[in-house]
């Protein structure tokens, strides 16, 4: 045994016995203090709840507020939709958009973008030439409708289309006011 | 409840309206139709004959528009035989030809016929035909085959059948579609397929056993081909896209037809034993209405690649394509007689669309028809008429036109439009 050892052992002691004789007395003053420190405490927990309460509140009705601004944007987009019409009309023999037929379907883009769900396009032709050429035109045309859709950024998944040729006109008679009828893309 | 009993109404109207079988409506026949007398044939069977066959062999040589039958009003005699005939009763109404036949019955009909000259006074020919009593009409359709061919050096094709599709429309209800096949005559119809879902491109199956067809039942276009006697069917192809103009090839082993799932609408040929799809033509256009010709070796269809639709021929052995047609901006829809050399197709003149024949060796074009929204042509087994459907009014009916352009009839159907016209291949007798 050394004697650093001996010194350290009682310090030790000594240190010990005082710690005993505070600690009894300040027994009850940490009692107190600890009972004040868990009601401090617990008040600090009521008011962050409070707080974090108002923020989620916020937090909701800012939710809310996007929300329905959302639900207002599809609502304008689908009258937009609505009144850009659900049928597309061509020159005969032909399958280009002209410049009013664009700006409708940019309408059914715009909803399209903010909304989920799919599209159905079908392709007619008027009755002239025949039935099996007119299948394939009715196809071009629907395809000229979903090829600018998906170059304005509607992935192509979400289209189908498909022709009915001269098969589902809409005007039974002969001549160009019923044929114009006719040569339609339906969106559906 | 009352809404329920409208709805019901609604559906009783929906399904119940007439369509009809077709009737024949000559329009033109040739400068001078040959005189010739069909006397009433004897029956030897019990009870009533099952059909008039001297009526059918008359209306089936009047509908060719190059005889003139005597009415039977005016026959001064009715032989059933030989010994019978008087030949000064037949040219004291100028006649030129007398038939005169009998049918007796055994397990099955039996019709003994002869062609007599009248100025001659001799029997041309006589010959037999035999059938089972359920095909009397048929048997009777046999005899007149074999009259007009002994006159006129063509086999007949008048016992034979069309396919067709009739559709009825109401304002209330989507249009409703029969696929419906019918004695040449039109006769008999039969219907094959219906529903609210359009039916196209029939066609027959080179032994006259089967048809093939599109339909959209499965809400898209797809191919189906379907037995007749039995009714079985079978889809054959359900790509994306187009499933369209499916086609027989003469030995009957494949279809040619149309897909659009390669991304334009190209010509395929699908064999039937094996499924396996062979790609024909390869084009950004449309390449459509494949038909092939009599010899197999080669295809025609419709393509707009040069900028509208012409006729091209695709060989199979070195899928060489080159143009046939030049004259006009639309020919489309061709179909090839058996001579393999007389094509019906629809050329466009004026704005107008007419059923034209294109000889392939002359390459000269002629149109046949005057009516100005003609398709679908078809042409009857022994290259003598074509049939094709054109608008009349707000319908669709059938008409029908020698390939001189000489003979004209309509058929229209007795209400709805009837479209889509096949006439089968030469049918072997039952």
């Amino acid at each position: 045994m050394t004697t650093k050892n001996t010194l350290g052992k009682a310090a030790a002691a000594v240190l010990m016995a005082a710690l005993v004789s505070a600690c009894s007395s300040n027994a009850a003053k940490e009692e107190a203090a600890a009972q004040a420190a868990a009601e401090r405490a617990a008040a600090e927990q009521a008011a962050a709840a409070e707080a974090a309460a108002a923020e989620q509140r916020a937090v909701e009705k800012e939710k809310a507020m996007m929300m329905a601004e959302k639900r207002e944007e599809k609502r304008r987009l689908m009258d937009a939709a609505s009144a850009a019409g659900s049928v597309f009309y061509f020159d005969y023999d032909s399958s280009s958009l002209g410049d009013d037929v664009r700006a409708a379907i940019d309408a059914h883009v715009a909803l399209m973008m903010a909304d989920s769900g799919n599209v159905r396009l079908e392709g007619h032709t008027d009755e002239r030439g025949t039935r099996e050429y007119n299948l394939a035109l009715g196809e071009r045309r629907a395809n000229a409708v979903r090829d600018y859709m998906v170059a304005s950024g509607v992935p192509a998944y979400r289209i189908e289309t498909i022709s009915y040729g001269e098969e589902n006109p809409v005007a039974y008679g002969s001549g160009e006011s019923s044929w114009k009828k006719n040569r339609r893309v339906e969106i559906k | 409840m009352a809404q329920r009993i409208a709805v019901i109404l609604l559906g009783l109207i929906c399904s119940s309206l007439a369509w009809g079988q077709l009737e024949i409506q000559v329009t033109r026949g040739i400068d001078n139709p040959t005189s010739i007398a069909i006397a009433p044939f004897a029956w030897d069977g019990l009870g009533t004959s099952p059909v008039d066959f001297a009526q059918i062999v008359d209306s089936d040589l009047a509908r060719s528009g190059q005889f003139s039958p005597v009415s039977r009003r005016d026959m001064l005699s009715l032989p059933t035989s030989k010994a019978d005939i008087f030949y000064r009763d037949w040219r004291a109404i100028a006649t030129r030809y007398l038939v005169i036949g009998r049918v007796s019955k055994g397990t099955q009909l039996r019709v003994d016929f002869a062609l007599h000259d009248v100025e001659r006074g001799i029997e041309l020919f006589s010959g037999q035909v035999v059938g089972s009593e359920s095909e009397a009409r048929m048997v009777a359709h046999g005899v007149a085959d074999a009259i007009y061919e002994k006159l006129t050096g063509i086999p007949g094709a008048f016992a034979t059948r069309l396919i067709y599709v009739s559709v009825t429309r109401n304002p209330e209800c989507k249009d409703f579609y029969r696929l419906t096949v019918a004695d040449a005559d039109g006769r008999r119809p039969i219907v094959l397929l219906e529903g609210r879902d359009p039916i196209l491109a029939p066609s027959w199956s080179p032994d006259g056993k089967e048809v093939a067809y599109v339909s959209f039942e499965s809400s898209r276009p797809a191919i189906y081909r379907q037995v007749l006697a039995t009714g079985e069917r079978e889809q054959l192809t359900n790509f994306q896209g187009l499933n369209n103009s499916p086609v027989w090839s003469p030995d009957g082993k494949s279809l040619a037809l149309v897909l659009s799932k390669d991304g334009s609408p190209d010509i395929y040929l699908l064999d039937l034993k094996t499924r396996e799809l062979t790609r024909l033509t390869r084009h950004y256009a449309i390449d459509t209405e494949p038909t092939w010709m009599p010899d197999g070796k080669s295809v025609l269809f419709t393509s707009d690649r040069g900028g509208r639709p012409q006729i091209y021929r695709y060989e199979l052995a070195t899928g060489k394509v080159e143009r046939v047609t030049f004259e006009g901006r639309y020919n489309a829809r061709a179909r090839v007689a058996e001579d393999g050399r007389n094509v019906a197709l629809v050329h466009q003149r004026d704005g107008r669309f007419h059923i034209a024949v294109f000889d392939l060796v002359t390459e000269r074009l002629t149109v046949l028809t005057e009516t100005s929204l003609d398709e679908s042509p078809s042409i009857a087994p022994n290259g003598s008429l074509v049939i094709y459907a054109t608008k009349r009014g707000e319908r669709s009916v059938l008409g029908a036109v020698a390939v001189d352009g000489g003979v004209k009839f309509s058929l229209p159907a007795r209400s709805g439009s009837v479209q889509e016209p096949a006439w089968s291949p030469m049918l072997s007798q039952q």
